[in-house]
């Protein structure tokens, strides 16, 4: 108990670490910069102390669960040796944690108001909801497109620059086609698409993969899920733009 | 704030959290019992590591929003106000305010961009996982601070391209030519990290302050509009780092072909 408790003290410590630049940065922007007292002490400390004490229990929870978990099922998957379950399970996850994602949801509310002025749809709540609905479904379409192209390139070992590359072209293309309001919206949806839990958990299952397929090594081939997570949202909406 | 609200606020985020994870929990726990059909190694190990994923989530949530996020987003808004940047100009401007009044608001992007990068869950849980998979070469904090510059640079570019007002899509063009010619000079074993980096800097932390700084930006420069000129903002955070993390490799091994001709 004694060990467990001072392992404890010792992750609130680093975390209080990792939060400490973002501390000094506001800091010294509010009494140095813009000459301004530091409002309500009290319930910012309270704060502070929830986001070490809540970063602690991620990284705990990340070391038992979401990593050996990831890692159980991606062996599962290369034990099964179907494909087309791999295939199912990695669009099914894409698309899944990309549907209820909150930043999304926000990305995508802005982004019907954007269209609603420009008049590229009507400007009613309806015509707003469909909108960010279709934009949603595209950009969680795009990750699930994304999670099994990786997951396929894992399996066959294709090098990741040929992929990538291929989709900075495709974004190049698109950008020169797609209506110009679309562009903004389409080439943030790639930043907001992957989540706190998803990145872990995907992490784990590249890496998963990588390490029980014969031939393939998990530092070259078992990172760039993400990668790919984050590039098909931008081609996807830009089509969206295009087709609305 | 007293406790009981603390408690509710505490309450609603958990809930809120535990709605936000169930399609992915629904995915992997339908596919293991159905498809793999196999137990799981140790599940009561594994259901205290969701529980702690999730609170932990909560708890940081909450806390952010106590401490953090209010005075930060107050804080983008006041330093890109134009009362400020006159006022930091001295009083005296007869002239229009130009991209390069806007000084404090370059270093704060940099500055917030960096240090809410430090502090991201998903970067941190990368780091450990590409530190652990290659043995220790790749160190979990020279990673996350190569990941953190990228993350400044990018956000302190994308203020000055909304203060400017310049396409966004030539600057991301610019940025794929360089990561190109990278990928071809960089060590083959950090490419696919590199490119991962890039979606992982823009998280719970990230992407709350710097959207309110893009969209104060947008608001209170002449001639932009918050709707059209406020976003681009993350698109920049995840460029920069795909460049700063090659960079990181290829010069820790032009730093180990040195040492080793020393020797």
């Amino acid at each position: 108990m004694n060990q467990q408790l001072r392992s404890f003290f010792g992750s609130l410590a680093s975390s209080a670490r990792d939060l400490l630049p973002l501390v000094l940065v506001i800091a010294f922007f509010q009494i140095v910069v813009l000459q301004q007292p530091v409002p309500e002490l009290g319930s910012m400390l309270v704060g502070l102390l929830l986001v070490v004490l809540g970063l602690t229990f991620f990284i705990q929870g990340l070391e038992l669960g979401l990593f050996p978990f990831g890692e159980a099922l991606a062996f599962g998957f290369a034990q099964k040796g179907s494909i087309a379950w791999l295939v199912v399970f990695a669009f099914a996850l894409g698309f899944a944690t990309t549907i209820a994602e909150p930043a999304l949801i926000a990305v995508a509310e802005e982004a019907a108001e954007v269209a609603a002025a420009s008049g590229v749809i009507a400007q009613d709540d309806d015509a707003m909801e469909d909108y960010a609905l279709g934009l949603r479904l595209t950009v969680a379409l795009a990750v699930g497109f994304a999670i099994v192209i990786g997951a396929i390139r894992i399996l066959m070992g294709w090098p990741i620059h040929y992929l990538i590359v291929g989709g900075y072209i495709g974004v190049v293309v698109m950008t020169a086609f797609a209506p110009e309001e679309i562009i903004g919206v389409a080439y943030d949806s790639g930043g907001v698409t992957t989540s706190t839990v998803t990145v872990p958990l995907v992490a784990a299952l590249g890496v998963g993969l990588a390490s029980s397929i014969e031939g393939r090594n998990p530092m070259t081939d078992g990172f760039g899920l993400i990668a790919f997570a984050s590039l098909t949202p931008m081609i996807f909406v830009m089509v969206y733009g295009l087709w609305i | 704030m007293d406790l009981n609200a603390l408690l509710g606020e505490l309450l609603t985020t958990t809930v809120g959290t535990v709605l936000d994870v169930t399609p992915i929990m629904a995915v992997i726990f339908g596919f293991q019992w159905l498809v793999l059909r196999k137990p799981i190694a140790n599940p009561a190990m594994a259901l205290r590591g969701f529980v702690f994923v999730i609170l932990g989530l909560a708890l940081f949530l909450v806390g952010l929003e106590l401490a953090l996020f209010p005075i930060g987003k107050v804080m983008a808004q006041q330093l890109t106000a134009p009362e400020f940047i006159m006022e930091g100009a001295g009083h005296h401007l007869e002239r229009p305010i130009r991209w390069y009044d806007y000084g404090w608001v370059y270093l704060f992007a940099a500055a917030v961009g960096f240090a809410s990068t430090i502090a991201e869950p998903a970067l941190i849980a990368v780091a450990i996982k590409a530190s652990s998979v290659s043995g220790g070469t790749i160190s979990v904090w020279g990673l996350r601070v190569a990941v953190a510059i990228g993350a400044a640079a990018g956000i302190s570019l994308g203020s000055f391209r909304i203060v400017t007002g310049t396409p966004l899509h030539y600057y991301i063009i610019a940025g794929y030519i360089v990561i190109v010619v990278q990928t071809l000079f960089a060590p083959r074993r950090i490419i696919a990290l590199a490119y991962d980096s890039g979606g992982v800097t823009t998280s719970t932390v990230t992407v709350p302050l710097v959207a309110a700084l893009g969209l104060g930006l947008a608001s209170s420069v002449p001639g932009r509009s918050p709707l059209i000129d406020g976003f681009g903002m993350i698109a920049f955070a995840c460029l920069f780092p795909i460049m700063t993390v090659m960079g990181y490799a290829m010069l820790g091994s032009v730093l180990e072909r040195r040492l080793k001709r020393k020797h």
